[in-house]
Order: C-alpha cells, then sequence, then structure tokens
C-alpha cells in the first residue's frame, strides 16, 4: 500500500538518521559529533516531514538543527579542544568500555523491537475493559497535521502547558545564568 | 454595595501588609503604626457596614461573592470564592474588631523594636488570611487562608530570631500544625472525589441528602477534626501553643489566642451540618474536648510564666468550645469563642502592659503587689479573668459557658446503635472545669497584684495601650449580655443573629445555679490559698508539688511526642550506623531479667543469631547501596536503563 | 488504550503513506538504544549531552507519529514540548561545562565530578 518512491525516501532518511546517530557516538573529534549531528537531526525533520508533520519538521529544523547546534559549536569554540583532547578520547573509547553498554542497549532495543507487535495488539483479557474487546481496526493512512491543528491545540486543551514550559525556560534561563555568573566572580 | 465591601475588606489588609514588606524604609516608625492600624481599620468599618447591611435582611439571607474560578480539570472546579452569611459576619467582626484593637495597642507596645514594620507587615497579613478563612465558600479558598495564618504564626512566633528558642518555638508550632494542614488535604481530596466541588454548601447538601457514602463522610470529618486539633492546640497536638508565648504578646493576643486557634472551632461549625451525620466522630470532638479542658486547667494551676498560665488557659477555653461542638452545641461553641476572643485578649494585652512595666519579668511569684502601682491594668486584668472564670453577672464568660453546659445536661451519644446519655457526666465535668478556672486564674490575680510590693514599676501605661484595654474590658464585661439563661432573663440576641430559635427545653434553675455556683467557689479556694495568706503559698518553692502529674504534663507531653515519633526514627537511624547485635542483647537482657538464667541464656543465643544475620545482611545490602550512589553520573543512567530493561521485560515476556 | 481512529475526513488530504506507523516506532527505538550507549559509554561530558539529545529526539518522533496515526495534533503539541525541554537541558548542561572547564578541569570528564557522592 506505500507510495514506492516516497516510502523509499523515508527508508533512505531513517537509514541516514540512524548511521548520523551511530557515527556521533562514535567520534573522537567533538566538532565531527557535532556536525553529524546536524545531518541526523536534518534526516529525522525529513522523516517528520514524511509523517506528516510539516511543522514539527520545520521546527526540528530551526531550533534544533539551528539553534541548539549553535550553540554547541559555540562551546566548542570556547573549550579550545586540541590534539591532546582526541588522543584521550580514543584512550577512553577502547572496545572494555563499550562492552557494558553495548550490551545494554542492544538488550533494551530487542526488547523494545519485540514489545512492538504486543503493544499494538489489542490488551490481553485480563486488562482488558468492557471498551477494548473490539480489535484495532487496520492502521488507516497518515493524515498531515498543519500548524493550524497544532496551534488550536497548544492555546485550546494544552494552554496550561504552554504556561508550564515557559516557567521551565525561565528556571533554565536563571540557572544558566546563575552557573555562568559565579564563574564570572571566581576569576 | 455589600457584594463589593466583602473583597474590599480583605484587600485592605493585604495592601497594608504588602506596602510594610516592600516600602518599610521609606517609613517612620509612626507611619508604619498609621498604615497597618488604617488596613485593619478600613477593613474593620467595611465589616461594619456589612453587618449593618445584612443585619437588615432575614436571617437566612447569604451573600455570595465569585471572584474568579482558580481552577476547572476534569469535573471537578475551584473557586475562589466569599460568603457571607451570619456566622461568617460573627467571625469578621470579631477578627476586625478585636484585631484593630490589638493593632493599636501594638504600635504603643512595640514602639522601640527595631524590626517593627517586619511585625506589623505579618500582623497585617494574618487578618488577611483569616478573613479570607472564615469568608471563603469553597473549602480550598477557606485552605488558602488556613496556610496563610499558619505561615503568619510562624513568622510571628519567631519574630525574635536571635534567640534559637524562640526559632525552635516557631519550628515546633509549624510541624505540629503541618500534621493538620496534611489531615485537612485529606479531607479536601476526599470530598472532592465524592462530590467533585468543594462548596461547602453543596457538599453539607450532598452529604445530607446522602449522596456521599456513610464511610466518607466519617472519614473526611475526621481528617478535619485532627486538622482543628492541630490548629488549636488540642490533645495531642497541645505542645507548641505554650512555646508560641515566645512571640511577641500582641501577636499572643491576636493569634494564638483570640483568632487563629480559633479557626478549628469555625471549621467545625461551618460544617456543624457534615458532622451531624457523624456521630462517632463528634463523640469523639467531646470525650477529646473535655479531656483537654481538665489537662489544660490543671496545667495552668501550676505554671508560674504569667503568659504561660494564659497560654493554658487558652487551651483550656477552646476544649469547652470543642465540649460544646461535640454535643452539637455549636451555636454556643460560636458564642464562647466571641467571648473568649475578648477577655483573652483582654487579658494577654493587660499581662503585656504588666510584663512591660515589671521589667520583662514574667514570673509571677517575682511580681508581687502590682495592684497599688498600676490601678487600671489591674482593674482591666480583674475584669478579664472574671470574664474568664465566668463570675455570675459581670463577666461574658459566664453567659456563654451556661449557654455550654445547660446544653450539655440533655446531650447523648448515639453510637453503633446504642443511645449513650453522657449529657451528666461532661456536665460534670464542665463544671469541674469551671471550678478549675477561676481557682487557676484568680491565682495568677492575687499573687501579681496582691501582697508586699517587691518589684517597682516604672513608667506610665500610654494612652494608645490603654485605651484598647478599656475597650476590651467594656467587651468583657458586657459582651456576654446578648444571651442570658431563661431563669435570669429573656434575652436571646445571640441566637436570634445567628438565625436560631431560642433553646425551647428550658433548663432547671439548679442547672444556672450550679453553673454559677462553680466559679464563685473557685474563686473562694484560690482566695483562701493565694489571696489571704500570702506567706505559706506564696513562699513555696515547690508549687508543682500539689499536683505532680499536671505539673509534669508539659514535659510529659513532649517525652511522648519523643517516643511516638522522634524515638523511632532515631532508632532506625541508629540501627543504620551502629552494631545492632550489641543493642539487640541489651534489651533482651533487660526485658528476660526476670526469667530464668537459662531462659535468658538461650534467647540470648538465639537473638543473638538473628541479630547478627540481620546485622550481616544489612551491611551487605548497604555496601552494595552505596557501591549504587557513588556519585557517578554514567552508572546512574546505567541503572536506570537497567531497570527500564527489566521492568519491560516483566511486560511483555509471557 | 487508544482511542479508535477516526474515520477518514474528506477535506483533509490523505498523505502519502511515506513510513508506517510501525517503521517510525522502529525508527525511534533503535536511535534512542544509540542514544542510551553513547549516554553510557562515552565519558566527555560533550557527548553524553549530544548523546541525550539523540534520545530525546527519539521519544519526539514518537509522539509525532502517534499523533499522526490518530490524527490528533497533540503529538505535535509533545513535540514542542520536547523541543523546549531540550534546549533548557542543552543551555543548563553548556552552562556546566564551561563552567567546570574554567575550574580547572578541562578534560570534561563524567566520571571525576562525582563530588555528590553520597
Amino acid at each position: 500500500m506505500h507510495a514506492p518512491i516516497p516510502h523509499a525516501l523515508g527508508l533512505l532518511c531513517a537509514a541516514t538518521t540512524l548511521v548520523g546517530a551511530m557515527m556521533v557516538i562514535t567520534r573522537k573529534v567533538v566538532v565531527h559529533a557535532v556536525l553529524y549531528l546536524v545531518v541526523t537531526l536534518l534526516a529525522l525533520a525529513v522523516v517528520l516531514a514524511l509523517l506528516g508533520a510539516p511543522f514539527a519538521a520545520a521546527l526540528e529544523v530551526i531550533i534544533y538543527a539551528g539553534a541548539i547546534m549553535v550553540l554547541f559549536v559555540f562551546v566548542v569554540m570556547m573549550l579550545n579542544l586540541g590534539q591532546a583532547d582526541s588522543a584521550r578520547e580514543s584512550e577512553w573509547m577502547r572496545p572494555r568500555a563499550w562492552l557494558g553498554p553495548a550490551l545494554l542497549a542492544a538488550l533494551l532495543c530487542a526488547e523494545l523491537l519485540y514489545a512492538l507487535p504486543s503493544l499494538l495488539a489489542p490488551l490481553p483479557p485480563p486488562f482488558a475493559g468492557p471498551a477494548t474487546e473490539t480489535p484495532l481496526p487496520p492502521a488507516p493512512p497518515l493524515f498531515r497535521l498543519g500548524v493550524h491543528d497544532v496551534g488550536l491545540s497548544l492555546f485550546g486543551p494544552y494552554v496550561l502547558m504552554v504556561e508550564l514550559v515557559s516557567f521551565l525556560l525561565l528556571a533554565g534561563l536563571v540557572s544558566a545564568f546563575h552557573i555562568g555568573r559565579r564563574r564570572a566572580e571566581e576569576r | 454595595m455589600a457584594a463589593f465591601l466583602i473583597p474590599l475588606a480583605v484587600l485592605c489588609p493585604l495592601v497594608a501588609s504588602i506596602i510594610l514588606f516592600t516600602c518599610a524604609r521609606h517609613l517612620s516608625t509612626r507611619g508604619v503604626g498609621v498604615v497597618a492600624c488604617g488596613g485593619v481599620g478600613l477593613s474593620a468599618l467595611c465589616c461594619v457596614i456589612l453587618a449593618a447591611w445584612l443585619l437588615a435582611r432575614p436571617v437566612t439571607e447569604v451573600l455570595h461573592v465569585d471572584l474568579w474560578t482558580w481552577m476547572r480539570a476534569g469535573g471537578f472546579s475551584a473557586h475562589i470564592a466569599f460568603m457571607l452569611d451570619r456566622i461568617s459576619l460573627l467571625m469578621i467582626l470579631v477578627v476586625t474588631i478585636v484585631g484593630g484593637l490589638i493593632h493599636i495597642y501594638a504600635m504603643s507596645y512595640m514602639r522601640t523594636d527595631p524590626a517593627l514594620a517586619r511585625f506589623f507587615a505579618c500582623m497585617t497579613l494574618f487578618v488577611a488570611a483569616m478573613l479570607v478563612l472564615v469568608l471563603a465558600s469553597d473549602l480550598l479558598c477557606l485552605f488558602i487562608g488556613w496556610e496563610g495564618v499558619g505561615l503568619c504564626s510562624y513568622l510571628l512566633i519567631g519574630f525574635w530570631h536571635d534567640n534559637p528558642a524562640n526559632t525552635a518555638a516557631a519550628r515546633k508550632a509549624f510541624y505540629l500544625t503541618r500534621i493538620g494542614d496534611v489531615a485537612f488535604l485529606c479531607a479536601l481530596l476526599l470530598l472532592a472525589t465524592a462530590t467533585g466541588s468543594l462548596r461547602i454548601a453543596s457538599e453539607v447538601g450532598a452529604a445530607e441528602s446522602g449522596q456521599v457514602s456513610h464511610m466518607v463522610v466519617n472519614a473526611a470529618t475526621l481528617c478535619m477534626v485532627v486538622a482543628a486539633f492541630a490548629k488549636s492546640a488540642q490533645i495531642p497536638f497541645q505542645a507548641w501553643l505554650p512555646d508560641a508565648m515566645a512571640g511577641p504578646t500582641p501577636t499572643s493576643a491576636l493569634i494564638h489566642a483570640a483568632t487563629m486557634v480559633t479557626a478549628g472551632v469555625y471549621l467545625l461549625a461551618r460544617l456543624h451540618g457534615l458532622f451531624a451525620l457523624a456521630p462517632a466522630v463528634q463523640a469523639l470532638v467531646a470525650v477529646m474536648g473535655v479531656l483537654t479542658l481538665l489537662m489544660a486547667a490543671c496545667t495552668a494551676l501550676v505554671q508560674s510564666d504569667l503568659k504561660r498560665i494564659l497560654a493554658w488557659s487558652t487551651i483550656s477555653q477552646l476544649g469547652y468550645m470543642y465540649l460544646a461542638l461535640g454535643c452539637g452545641i455549636w451555636q454556643g461553641a460560636l458564642f464562647h469563642l466571641m467571648t473568649h476572643a475578648f477577655f483573652k485578649a483582654l487579658l494577654f494585652l493587660a499581662a503585656g502592659s504588666i510584663i512591660l512595666r515589671a521589667g520583662h519579668e514574667q514570673d509571677i511569684f517575682r511580681m508581687n503587689g502590682l495592684g497599688r502601682a498600676m490601678p487600671g491594668v489591674t482593674a482591666a486584668f480583674v475584669a478579664g479573668a472574671s470574664a474568664l472564670a465566668g463570675l455570675p453577672l459581670v463577666g461574658a464568660g459566664f453567659y456563654s459557658k451556661e449557654m455550654i453546659l445547660s446544653g450539655l445536661w440533655p446531650a447523648r451519644f448515639m453510637l453503633a446503635g446504642h443511645d449513650i446519655p453522657a449529657g451528666p457526666v461532661l456536665w460534670g465535668l464542665g463544671l469541674l472545669g469551671a471550678f478549675l478556672t477561676a481557682l487557676y486564674i484568680f491565682r495568677a490575680v492575687f499573687v501579681v497584684f496582691e501582697g508586699d510590693s517587691r518589684t517597682d514599676p516604672t513608667g506610665r501605661t500610654p494612652a494608645g495601650m490603654g485605651i484598647p484595654l478599656a475597650c476590651l474590658a467594656v467587651m468583657s464585661v458586657f459582651g456576654g449580655m446578648v444571651e442570658m439563661p431563661d431563669t435570669l432573663a429573656p434575652i436571646h440576641l445571640f441566637t436570634a443573629f445567628l438565625g436560631l430559635s431560642p433553646p425551647q427545653a428550658h433548663e432547671p434553675a439548679w442547672l444556672v445555679l450550679a453553673g454559677a455556683l462553680a466559679p464563685l467557689s473557685g474563686l473562694l479556694a484560690a482566695w483562701v490559698l493565694w489571696g489571704r495568706t500570702p506567706r505559706i503559698m506564696r513562699e513555696m518553692p515547690g508549687q508543682a508539688s500539689i499536683i505532680p502529674l499536671a505539673g509534669s504534663t508539659p514535659r510529659a507531653t513532649d517525652a511522648l511526642y519523643g517516643l511516638v515519633f522522634v524515638r523511632p526514627l532515631r532508632v532506625l537511624l541508629w540501627f543504620v550506623r551502629h552494631d545492632v547485635a550489641a543493642y539487640c542483647l541489651g534489651r533482651t537482657g533487660r526485658l528476660t531479667r526476670l526469667a530464668s538464667d537459662r531462659l535468658e541464656l538461650a534467647r540470648r543465643g538465639m537473638i543473638g543469631l538473628v541479630a547478627g544475620r540481620t546485622v550481616m545482611l544489612t551491611r551487605e545490602g548497604s555496601i552494595l547501596l552505596g557501591r549504587m550512589q557513588d556519585g557517578r553520573v554514567r552508572w546512574y543512567a546505567a541503572w536506570i536503563a537497567a531497570g527500564l530493561c527489566a521492568a519491560l521485560a516483566t511486560m511483555v515476556l509471557p | 488504550m487508544p482511542p479508535l481512529p477516526p474515520p477518514p475526513v474528506a477535506s483533509q488530504a490523505l498523505w502519502a503513506p511515506a513510513l508506517s506507523f510501525n517503521e517510525s516506532l522502529v525508527l525511534a527505538a533503535v536511535l534512542f538504544c544509540i542514544g542510551l550507549a553513547g549516554v553510557l559509554a562515552r565519558r566527555n561530558l560533550m557527548f553524553m549531552l549530544m548523546s541525550l539529545d539523540i534520545m530525546l529526539n527519539a521519544a519526539a518522533l514518537v509522539f509525532v507519529a502517534a499523533g499522526a496515526r490518530w490524527h490528533d495534533a497533540a503529538g505535535q503539541v509533545m513535540f514542542l514540548m520536547i523541543l523546549a525541554l531540550a534546549a533548557v537541558e542543552t543551555a543548563v548542561g553548556l552552562a556546566i561545562i564551561l563552567c567546570l572547564h574554567a575550574r580547572g578541569r578541562p578534560t570534561l570528564d563524567g566520571d571525576s565530578n562525582n563530588l555528590l557522592q553520597g
């Protein structure tokens, strides 16, 4: 039922995302990792757009791949990293250090993939209420949800959440400022 | 117009408080006092106008003011809403008028204090919070005021925070009332889940029409009783109020005598419809009230600190109110609340003047014979004392106590289908309480004012302190005459004010006579013991040995708290830190000292083995737990991921 | 239990199903695990932060996909929230990194900053 060309594009983007993420976590030099992360995020933005969420895709590009990544680049520039740092990174990244995390992550991944069908299936009888006894109908085609729909629900039922997020942003701003200020005084 | 005045009455003290908190530096000492008294005075003016407006209307008239919807979530909604009926009208009049007089007094009393602005800011904030509490028509809105008065109480007890004892007293008060706040919140949650709204009227209506299950009503009222007891320092929460006397005296008068501690009484009287559906809880309230009444009166009898005597007396009088509430005489409780606010504020303010003039001396045995040096204050104190003791005809307390006592006589409890005629017993105990009340307060009067002058009071009581004393003295003497027993005169202004019909059952005359004789005999006993023979009783150092149990009550309650709350925690800590085996063995040894040697040996061996194993397990476990908490972020993340794996595995694997 | 999918609305343009719901869930799961491995394996705080961002993106992808699946804008609302969360997290994290770097810990070793240990 998939249209072949968009489907291939989606798979390509997904693969790009995964490869980019793999590259991010295995680089020795921070700048390389940041660039790979930008690639990952851009590919993810395409995936989002293909999922029918153009607004989310735009935000992903503008805020994530744009603003947040610029922050990273700035910090990397301020840290003044050199040859010694990448040498230390390669010393820290011996295969032994990867063994435990890789095992744990693989285990989790396997569990998640194993759980996917059961999550999508209707709940087994002991947990199923009267409303869930009808089996889940086959997945319909995905819908496009534009900025109009998002805006309506953002400032309708979720307006309290917007307020809370503004509190969170304020708290982050204050704490970042505080940490930076203490550093300036100690100099 | 009236709907506009209610928020204004709350807003005036609030604005005054904000001004004092923010612009204290730009105000002179006089300016601070004027702002504070002006805020409370304007509020009192609003309340008087409201009273005139409401009294001209039918009794059932209730003024509702909905300011805004606070929150709406699912089927639940809470509002910032005020309601003015006769009960809240009484409360706002008491709060603003007594509060205004105390503010005027405090202007002179605290004149030299460097932190005057902070003091008045807290006091006005307290008045605002108290008005919110008594005006709220939504229980969640009431909870704002409830917490606000607790906060102000904490701030004002620890007002002189240079002394660690004062901050410790403030913390004690805060923690103990916090237990009650949690209970109150539990009650709110129970009621909110049962009815979906916290409107007082709809709560009571829903409970009366049977929409709320019996279980929920009982549990919610029990939680509210715990909350009220913690706020009013009733058994078992009584320990905080005497320590709260560490605050300035006007604070003690306003918060810890006249208004805040009666918030619990107000809550129970406001919800009397709900409590009528839970007779077991009512019986509990009555029993605890009478116990508190007697215990606190006995304790007051052996205290030597003037303010502490008054604090214990407050606890004891609150016990009267709870006794009345428990027997369903809520109008009597409200009447006693009103007269108590008058005479207890008067007593505290007079005590403050005495203490100030006697050079900050609070021990009554070191300030004999003050009567001649300060006749005005003496007259005020004696007026307050006779009102507290309930001397017939001349004290406001007589009429309110009479209303409670005559209502107690026919009281019956319906417990589990049994009809228990507890009335006469409670009446007798209440009468004993009245006797004790007269005894301890006149003991203080005779010891302080009679005898040879030992301290030389300095200065004069300024007019700013004298005028409130005079006003309160008049109110304590004549304030009770609005309601009289039928035997004396058929005046029932108070019950008419509340919109109730006067009691139909005609109480026998000997009930009134007994109620009049009990305080008189107390006065006589006090005169015999402390007034007539000053030398013997006054020089006796170990007064506490008269009633050893009562003398040790404060210490005993502290020890009880230590045993119930602090000790288990300490033991837990100790278990974690020390060798448990030795402790267990020591305990076992003590327990089995009387048993035979063999048995003891056997027990030692067995318990030692068990304890040893436990210690080993605990140690290993603590080392493992310590390893987990090594402060390395990556390990924390790994533990979280491992937990996620385990949780997912239990979910998806069959 | 999720609500039943709504019937297709005529006025709503059907989007070519480039990626199905299941495929995006698989993508999100793998992405999340890659990020987790990065957080656990790397000692450099910069890399840990980047891995955290990958994990957050994986979570956001699930929300968007679910929103598209059940035709509910709440998914994208949650995406916005996650975006704000990530911004705050990155800002505070980078501030801490700068602070540590200025205080003479230029290695940015995540294991050495365990002053909070119990």
